[in-house]
């Protein structure tokens, strides 16, 4: 994709104006014009125009990975609350191992938390599904939340930041787009170590330079920047990094 | 659209502006991270803040609306924004305003891809010097905008008025409180930044059709140095994700 043109844009504002050109997602024709229905950064390729939102709520799209918990138990699966608009709908059949209908609550209660991947959104509510590896329940180590909008930044460039903080840390690591994190490992002082170089990395979302500078931050509590080939899990990472770069 | 009407009890004002000028506006978003999208908005001695929340669920359920999502505003005043103490709680003054901010912003959001939700804005003044509903609208747009929600366009809004026989443009509280001639009337409005439409329009006081016609005339002109200063903090805001 050629970036031809990027700028911050305020809703009302036009962006470009001609009729070769596409409206696409978040922006309207009006006239001769296409015209940003949302603030963000708008995105002018060949023939399509898009703005991405650059700041406000997290709203689900399609493959994006979440961590939510679980609010409600129903006949045939669970409802799950992200902090989104809906809450999302896992399926019986959504689940990688088999789950007696009678006892769903033996698999996931009212309380527990999941990793779920964002299957489809409709308007009536959104469906999201376990059943690829790296999804799941989440059985201890620590839950905390971040800004949405700089989730993209915790991850990395194809996970790069989150390889960064596994290797030096030596934890287990899942970033939920909805801005979610959750970090496991087999004693509390590697976690909160994990959970100060997420929280140093958010507040200096914005600066240039971010991955030396955790580096640095890394090496100031005492931690060595570890080998990033140990790492095995690499499958979620990877869809995460994707979806942060479309 | 100089001032004029020559034999006018009011012929200067307190501040020493000029009667189509505005006091000095600030605004800035981000100001409670927290939330979803907020903003604050100054004009003068009147200040604004605005914190948008949604859209999330919406209890009870029989106010759920299974086509769109509903936006839903509180405006307030705090009890220190002026010199009398203001009695907390939903007031009949407050609970109007509320309604009236409310349709004024309805016009441009598009919630149609958030059915069964609410959209929360919260608007509060912290310190008030007349014309706090037309803060509170311009502080509420800015927040709405910073929390991602789908809009068409921004709004803009400013309070015109007329003190005895000149038309002003920001009221502010002395000009009001103005009892000589023909008193004080105030007229706050609400235009949108695409369409030059009106989403609010209120008139307090007494006023001819054809000074009713200049006053918003001047008061769309007003709106419009509003909406650069609105575009401008949106735009500063958010130095972030350049990559």
């Amino acid at each position: 994709m050629e970036k031809e043109k990027r700028q911050l844009v305020i809703p009302g504002e036009t962006i470009v104006s001609g009729n070769s050109f596409l409206p696409g997602e978040s922006t309207y024709r009006d006239g001769e014009d296409v015209v940003a229905a949302k603030f963000g950064i708008s995105e002018v390729t060949d023939k399509q125009v898009r703005v991405i939102p650059v700041s406000g709520a997290y709203f689900p799209r399609r493959g994006n990975t979440v961590i939510g918990t679980v609010i409600d138990v129903t006949f045939n699966g669970w409802l799950i609350d992200f902090g989104g608009s809906a809450n999302a709908f896992l399926s019986l059949n959504e689940v990688h191992r088999y789950v007696n209908r009678n006892e769903l609550n033996d698999f996931l209660d009212i309380g527990d938390s999941a990793v779920v991947k964002v299957w489809d959104v409709k308007a009536k509510g959104i469906d999201v599904s376990m059943k690829m590896r790296g999804f799941g329940k989440i059985e201890g180590g620590m839950l905390f939340k971040v800004n949405p909008n700089k989730v993209p930044r915790v991850i990395g460039r194809e996970g790069s930041m989150v390889k960064l903080i596994r290797g030096a840390t030596g934890v287990n690591m899942t970033v939920g787009q909805n801005g979610v994190v959750w970090i496991k490992a087999d004693n509390i002082e590697k976690e909160l170590s994990a959970k100060k170089i997420v929280e140093f990395v958010v507040a200096n979302a914005t600066m240039s330079g971010l991955t030396e500078k955790t580096e640095s931050y890394i090496k100031e509590l005492g931690l060595e920047i570890g080998e990033k080939a140990e790492i095995i899990e690499e499958d979620t990472d990877k869809d995460e990094a994707k979806e942060d770069k479309k | 659209m100089a001032a004029k009407k020559v034999d006018s009890l009011y012929k200067k004002r307190s501040d020493g502006r000029k009667m189509d000028e505005i006091r000095p506006i600030a605004a800035k978003v981000g100001v409670v991270p927290s939330a979803d999208g907020s903003a604050m908005f100054e004009t003068g001695g009147t200040r604004a803040i605005a914190v948008v929340r949604g859209p999330r669920v919406l209890h009870p359920q029989n106010k759920r609306n299974p086509q769109k999502g509903i936006l839903r505003v509180s405006y307030g005043m705090m009890p220190f924004s002026v010199w009398d103490r203001i009695r907390p709680g939903p007031s009949r003054r407050s609970e109007e305003i509320s309604k009236v901010s409310e349709w004024a912003l309805d016009a441009v959001v598009d919630l149609d891809a958030f059915p069964n939700t609410v959209v929360d804005v919260f608007i509060q003044i912290p310190q008030a010097d007349a014309g706090t509903r037309v803060a509170g609208l311009n502080a509420a747009a800015m927040a709405l905008a910073h929390a991602g929600i789908p809009m068409k366009e921004m709004v803009s809004a400013m309070a015109v008025g007329k003190a005895d026989k000149t038309i002003i443009v920001d009221v502010d509280k002395d000009e009001e409180d103005f009892h000589d001639g023909e008193g004080a009337t105030d007229i706050p409005m609400a235009i949108t930044s695409r369409t030059k439409k009106i989403t609010l329009l209120q008139l307090d006081g007494k006023i001819s059709t054809e000074e009713l016609k200049t006053a918003i005339e001047m008061g769309k002109k007003a709106c419009g140095d509003v909406l650069e200063v609105q575009m401008k903090a949106l735009k500063e805001a958010n130095t972030e994700d350049k990559e």
